[in-house]
């Protein structure tokens, strides 16, 4: 598989990064590169391999159903850009 | 024994100018878990609080931030899919399905795509007596809601709220194997029937604890049975995508609206693109969410914070030994058990807390007469109210207590309306009622004798006519019980004005 231009442009856009036009081609062949290690990757023989998930043997730590945190209205807020009456306001987005 | 043998009922046609369509309709569900706290922070669920106060750091998806499952959240999924008949899968996973949108700080959904917790089962969808759609469950997910962006408050700017945001949705996943808009209403219906006689998910449509996209092509008649036999989607048509819908009456209009448009699109020698679509209410129609188009493209991958779900079998066979009585089979016992029509068990048992005020009502008493008295007397008058049953006035005890009075003949079916009445509004108890209001039937002969007698003197005429037409004998009963006030036994009158009158 083989990065182009439009690809890396699309793939900016999904992520909202911008990227200059002249940026693209230099980040379409760092795809590239990228996708060939893996292809390399993809070389080695992982038949009847289990996909290992975590280097230590742990289980995935569960949490009771209990209301412990919250209530921060103001701390949430405090980093937005903009905020009213207790909401997030953002640019308009309607469908 | 459960009576599982149903017909299938016939699918949606609409007549088209170039001949016959059949509807095909899947639906992906999905269903708020009924938890205290979100599925991957101590943030609470609680609907209709403060803005943006139901929010932990790791739903704001603040940096460094981990998440952290809710174990009762994973319990009620795998719960809601032994209600499901379905396949438990002991290891799952997480993925990040990842999009833009001002209410999804993370930038990321994280759901399960490769590894669902829940496999294939099914539901029995009812669509009249001895007439069922069996829709297959092709899975079931666990992934976390996103939050509220309200658009009507300024006129440039939305207001985002991120109170819903990492709540525990269960996305409930059919085959397409639904066939017209009435029975995704009535399979939408029994999801939540059995949700909520499991207690996974309240089933609030109007607070949006559960909703549905719903996924609609047309084909010829013929054309779906093939795609059964070969489970090859290249015979069914183009289909479309409606998101997001939580009412029963918009479902069955956008889905008429969506077949017919593809119809009209397909007879023009058109073709259908593959979308996704909105109902408007207003209009009446579905249009486009061109926005959407880019953003399907989700670039999924295994969340890199959560490890894999590994659950137990033992933990699985204990949730499946406490499932409750499901509907079907409630429903069944209802039959059997107190020899109810189809119809009454049906309206019994379609809500769960119905059915549990129903059988404190019929326990140890007349079964049939417990339901005729729930449903006719109790439902109407409730719904009179504009009450749910859990607000019910009179409790099942003292409806019980009505329907002992009735059986013992201390009063008649009339006289215990009455009863109901005054128990309804007042809260007092029956024998009581009958008791102070002196209502208590009378069957005393030597009583009912004398009134008979005294309307049979007093109407020489009508005991003329009466000997020529005994039907006349009604008249004479009607006069009696209304001299008595209702009171005396009505089968004990009938009788002494027949033999009164040499009938």
């Amino acid at each position: 598989m083989s990065i182009d231009k439009d690809t890396a442009a699309h793939v900016a856009r999904l992520a909202r990064i911008r990227v200059e036009e002249e940026d693209l081609p230099a980040l379409a062949s760092e795809f590239n590169r990228i996708l060939g290690f893996i292809e390399q990757l993809n070389e080695v023989d992982v038949e009847g391999v289990e996909p290992m998930v975590s280097v230590t043997p742990m289980r995935l730590k569960r949490r009771p159903d209990v209301v412990t945190d919250g209530n921060m209205q103001e701390k949430i807020l405090s980093n937005a850009p903009d905020a009213r009456e207790g909401f997030f306001a953002v640019p308009k987005v309607v469908e | 024994m459960l009576d599982l043998t149903f017909d299938a009922p016939k699918p949606k046609v609409i007549s088209g100018a170039t001949g016959d369509w059949e509807l095909v309709i899947g639906m992906e569900v999905h269903a708020q878990v009924a938890s205290k706290a979100k599925l991957f922070s101590g943030a609470s669920t609680e609907f209709g609080a403060e803005p943006n106060s139901n929010v932990s750091f790791v739903d704001a998806a603040m940096p460094g931030m981990l998440p952290v499952i809710n174990e009762f959240c994973v319990e009620q999924a795998v719960r809601t899919g032994l209600g499901l008949k379905a396949q438990i899968n002991l290891v799952s996973a997480f993925d990040r399905k990842n999009y833009f949108y001002p209410d999804l700080p993370q930038g990321y959904q994280i759901s399960q795509l490769y590894h669902p917790i829940v496999g294939e089962g099914e539901v029995l969808v009812e669509m009249g007596p001895g007439l069922a759609r069996r829709v297959r469950i092709e899975r079931i997910h666990i992934e976390q809601d996103a939050g509220k962006s309200i658009h009507d408050m300024d006129p440039h700017m939305s207001f985002v709220d991120l109170n819903r945001t990492g709540v525990a949705l269960m996305e409930i996943v059919s085959r397409p194997d639904i066939r017209g808009p009435e029975e995704a209403a009535a399979y939408i219906a029994k999801l939540r029937q059995i949700m909520r006689y499991l207690g996974t998910c309240d089933g609030n449509m109007q607070n949006g604890n559960l909703r549905a996209d719903v996924n609609v092509s047309v084909c010829r008649p013929g054309d779906y049975e093939k795609y059964l036999e070969t489970g090859d989607f290249g015979h069914l048509g183009t289909r479309c995508e409606i998101k997001n819908m939580n009412s029963m009456r918009f479902i069955q209009a956008a889905i008429e609206y969506e077949a017919r448009r593809q119809i009209a699109i397909l007879e023009d020698g058109g073709t259908v693109d593959q979308e996704t679509r909105l109902f408007d209410p207003d209009k009446g129609e579905t249009r486009s969410m061109r926005s959407k188009e880019e953003a399907h493209d989700y670039r999924y991958f295994p969340c890199p914070d959560l490890l894999p779900l590994e659950i137990e079998q033992e933990w699985v066979d204990a949730i499946r030994d406490s499932l409750p009585e499901l509907p079907d089979e409630k429903k069944a016992r209802f039959i059997t058990e107190f020899g109810l029509s189809d119809y009454d068990a049906s309206v019994l048992t379609a809500d769960v807390e119905a059915a549990r005020f129903f059988e404190k009502v019929a326990e140890g008493r007349d079964g049939k007469m417990a339901a005729n008295w729930v449903i006719n007397e109790l439902f109407g008058r409730l719904k009179k109210d504009g009450l749910e049953i859990g607000e019910s006035p009179i409790g099942a005890e003292r409806l019980g207590a009505i329907i002992e009075l009735i059986s013992r003949g201390d009063i008649s079916g009339k006289i215990a309306k009455q009863v109901f009445e005054i128990a309804y509004t007042t809260g007092r108890e029956p024998a009581e009622i009958v008791e102070t209001e002196g209502l208590k039937q009378v069957t005393d002969t030597g009583a009912i004798e004398a009134a008979v007698d005294e309307v049979i003197a007093a109407n020489p005429a009508q005991v003329e006519k009466a000997r020529e037409n005994p039907k006349l004998v009604g008249w004479f009963v009607g006069q009696v019980m209304k001299a008595t006030g209702g009171k005396a036994n009505p089968k004990a009158v009938n009788e002494t004005v027949r033999a009164r009158l040499g009938l």
